[in-house]
């Protein structure tokens, strides 16, 4: 591989997979504050809106280091970039334009209303506040999703005459039916993300007898939603995500699922290695017929194998892709046996004594972080060699003129900044938890202003 | 329709510049003019609530240019690929060091992001100044429509300039002391007492600095470029700017030392929309220059199809629209000027 190739590919790679851990926590917490708030106000209790508030505080720390880490991400597109950014900026430049017109605006200027004034806001408009920040969060994410779904299923575009790839129909491009299911996948994992994490602080209270109140709040908040994202992660997004792999990335699938020889009745790997040299998964544990029925519906449909297409198509890196795909599933399968174990347990009101489930319910707290990076690396590795799909090759569409060295200097920059914002995040994040919700003055002001309210 | 784009992106840079200026010129004298921490806190928490929602503005702009000169965007970041760099982790730094200093009431803690969040302002200043210098003095484009230029080769402007030669750290420095003054401005608006009057000193003391580097870079573009008073001559509207410009200075004067700090920052905002739509009115229909002017980039090379373009005009004016009514109900919540006493920073 060129090694210009690889620094540009791992520059891209390592500040997306790092800035991911951000505002997937964002967007789950988001939501269920949003939830905390509601509750809060139609019960007017006090609680809840405290446990808003605490939530508000972790909420800001990680948003700082999304936005932060957001930031490289639309320059890379230019700098690491460029040759796909001229080749495919008069189509997907559409959607990163609206992410900053109605998404960034929207959460920046919310933000700082709901975490500052909830003392010079009404009850309502501090809500509908929270509300907007979520909103704001979760159309970036869309827009985002719609920029990566076109360059896995590239629709509504044509050709220019330079080469270059023009709009031709605004609606099937935002509307993308892969970009429609990415979404409502990805957004579930986001869910599971905050509802793993407001879990986890709530069983961590209850563990250790404080707040109790509080640690009783998130458990049955966290547990009710993370019950329900990871049922829908599974069916039936995850499960028509697998569809349109199916349908128009068959060489991905057959990479992911490691299946070298297309066959009838085809296996699902549950364990085991690949060897692409020997073209073998070496210790497989599979069950027959399963892959076959999972995706063609019927257990003894063909399954086209690795073997059916040119090794120039295949995805370059076929043990990764393999792993975290199936990290992903098996994390994801173990996120439903968990969480509907902890409902029923809620449900009998036995959760809150528990110890055993509180102590697993605590210790799942980085599995969503893991699972969603996996899935990332499943898409985007999947993709490969493919930049966008069919249209150009990854190889083609980074920067000729930023050299390996100058990419290699900034790449290091950025692996030395983020360690220390990294600890820094967990550090601030760390304090806040011990602190507790009690700690908070009832609505932090950043401002107290001369005129008279 | 690229015109038009055109304009639009450059408003929006001009927006970026007199927003998230004033708060970037707040971190520059922020050591200075914040003498205990208390004082510091008060400049924080002038810009607490809104440096955000000004930063927001660099982003869209930067989206903006992407979704109409796909060309441009592709060729000027991955040329200006070690400053941009660098103006990433600084921002990342601010940001750090606005956002977290208030976490822990102690005083190294607190000096220490203090240093980070002035530090990086002062040096984002320069870099922009020294970035609007080289798309004013043109880069080495070539057949190939790309670029790199290191980051200083013999600061001279021969055929392989670098990021910094003498013209652009000239505008750097012109850029820090324009921003300087103009946070000074917003600091003595939004507070009073010792805090406030120390800020009008140091816009008293900015502006014989800022008129001397206003000529000296006016002559200077000249005489690199003198190319440059072209679409001067041919519409004669352009003879405006200078009027905004030095008429702004001239209102900065006299505003100043009478504490009418509404119009003085005001002032400080037209002189730097002044300046800002005089480099664009002199570039245009150039969007980036060329050492060598056959491989000059303009609007009509660099831009996107023309149906994106048109679509793209719908949402943008419905998203600038509601991002002006969001500006403008953020920046009335926190109106007025900020006491001492408690509050987050």
């Amino acid at each position: 591989m060129d090694s210009a190739l690889l620094i540009h590919r791992l520059h891209f790679a390592f500040t997306a997979t790092f800035h991911y851990l951000f505002p997937q926590l964002t967007m789950g917490l988001a939501l269920l504050i949003v939830v905390l708030k509601t509750i809060g106000l139609r019960r007017n209790d006090p609680f809840y809106h405290q446990a808003a508030r605490f939530w508000g505080k972790i909420f800001g720390i990680n948003f700082v280091l999304g936005v932060v880490t957001g930031i490289p991400m639309e320059f890379q597109f230019g700098t690491n970039w460029s040759v796909f950014s001229r080749f495919s900026g008069g189509v997907i430049g559409q959607t990163l334009g609206m992410e900053g017109m109605f998404a960034f605006f929207l959460e920046s200027a919310f933000l700082g209303l709901f975490l500052y004034g909830e003392k010079r806001l009404s009850p309502r408009a501090h809500w509908l506040s929270a509300v907007a920040v979520f909103v704001g969060s979760w159309l970036s994410g869309y827009f985002i999703i719609a920029t990566d779904a076109f360059m896995q299923f590239p629709v509504g575009y044509f050709r220019a005459t330079d080469g270059s790839l023009q709009l031709a129909s605004f609606w099937d491009f935002v509307l993308n039916r892969w970009a429609l299911w990415q979404y409502a996948h990805n957004m579930s994992g986001a869910a599971i993300t905050g509802a793993f994490i407001m879990t986890a602080v709530g069983a961590f209270y209850l563990l250790s007898g404080k707040w109790i109140e509080y640690g009783r709040i998130f458990v049955t908040v966290g547990v009710i939603a993370g019950a329900m994202f990871s049922i829908l992660q599974v069916f039936p997004t995850g499960d028509r995500q697998g569809q349109m792999v199916t349908d128009y990335q068959p060489v991905t699938l057959a990479a992911m699922e490691g299946l070298f020889h297309g066959q009838i009745a085809a296996p699902l790997v549950l364990m085991g290695q690949p060897n692409v040299q020997q073209g073998k998964i070496d210790n497989p544990l599979a069950v027959p017929g399963v892959l076959s029925m999972l995706t063609f519906r019927r257990w003894s449909a063909h399954v086209r194998g690795l073997d059916a297409f040119p090794t120039e198509d295949w995805p370059g890196n076929i043990p990764l892709l393999y792993y975290s795909y199936h990290i992903m599933v098996g994390l994801g399968t173990l996120f439903i046996v968990v969480m509907v174990v902890a409902l029923l347990l809620l449900w009998r009101g036995k959760l809150f004594n528990a110890r055993w489930m509180l102590w697993i319910l605590m210790l799942c707290a980085p599995f969503p972080y893991i699972a969603n990076t996996a899935g990332w690396l499943t898409a985007e590795l999947g993709r490969q060699p493919w930049l966008i799909y069919g249209l150009m090759r990854t190889e083609d569409g980074y920067s000729k003129s930023v050299s390996a060295g100058n990419g290699m200097f900034t790449l290091l920059g950025f692996m030395g900044m983020y360690t220390a914002l990294g600890i820094l995040f967990l550090f601030l994040v760390r304090r806040e938890i011990e602190n507790g919700p009690l700690e908070l003055e009832p609505a932090l002001e950043a401002h107290s202003t001369t005129e008279a309210r | 329709m690229g015109s038009l784009w055109f304009w639009i992106v450059g408003v929006m840079v001009t927006l970026y510049v007199v927003l998230d200026g004033f708060d970037l010129g707040a971190g520059v004298i922020y050591l200075i003019a914040g003498k205990t921490s208390e004082e510091r806190r008060r400049i924080l928490r002038t810009i607490g609530p809104v440096w955000d929602g000004n930063e927001v503005w660099l982003l869209a702009a930067g989206a903006t240019l992407y979704f109409a000169f796909p060309q441009l965007y592709a060729s000027s970041f991955s040329g200006f690929y070690l400053p941009l760099m660098m103006v990433l982790w600084l921002l990342m730094l601010r940001a750090v060091g606005i956002e977290f200093r208030a976490h822990i009431e102690n005083s190294i803690w607190q000096e220490f992001f203090d240093v980070l969040f002035s530090g990086s302002s002062i040096l984002l200043c320069v870099f922009f100044g020294a970035a609007l210098g080289n798309v004013v003095r043109g880069v080495p484009l070539d057949a190939t429509g790309y670029f790199f230029e290191p980051l200083w080769t013999n600061f001279k402007l021969g055929p392989h300039p670098g990021i910094l030669d003498w013209y652009t750290v000239l505008i750097g420095v012109l850029a820090l002391v324009t921003l300087a003054a103009h946070g000074s401005h917003y600091v003595a608006l939004k507070t009073d007492g010792e805090l406030g009057r120390r800020a009008q000193g140091f816009a008293l003391l900015a502006w014989p600095l800022q008129f001397f580097l206003t000529c000296t870079s006016l002559l200077a573009t000249y005489f690199i470029r003198p190319d440059v008073m072209a679409n001067y001559g041919r519409h004669k509207i352009g003879l405006l700017v200078p009027i905004v410009v030095f008429s702004s200075l001239a209102v900065m004067l006299w505003a100043t030392p009478k504490s009418k700090e509404t119009t003085a920052f005001m002032a400080s905002s037209l002189y730097i929309t002044g300046m800002l739509v005089g480099a664009a009115f002199a570039l245009y229909p150039v969007v980036l220059p060329a050492r060598d002017h056959q491989y000059d980039l303009t609007i009509e090379n660099t831009s996107a199809g023309i149906h994106g373009l048109q679509v793209g005009l719908v949402w943008w004016t419905m998203g600038a629209v509601l991002a002006l009514g969001y500006f403008t109900y953020v920046y009335r919540m926190f109106r007025g000027k900020v006491q001492a006493g408690e509050g987050h920073y």
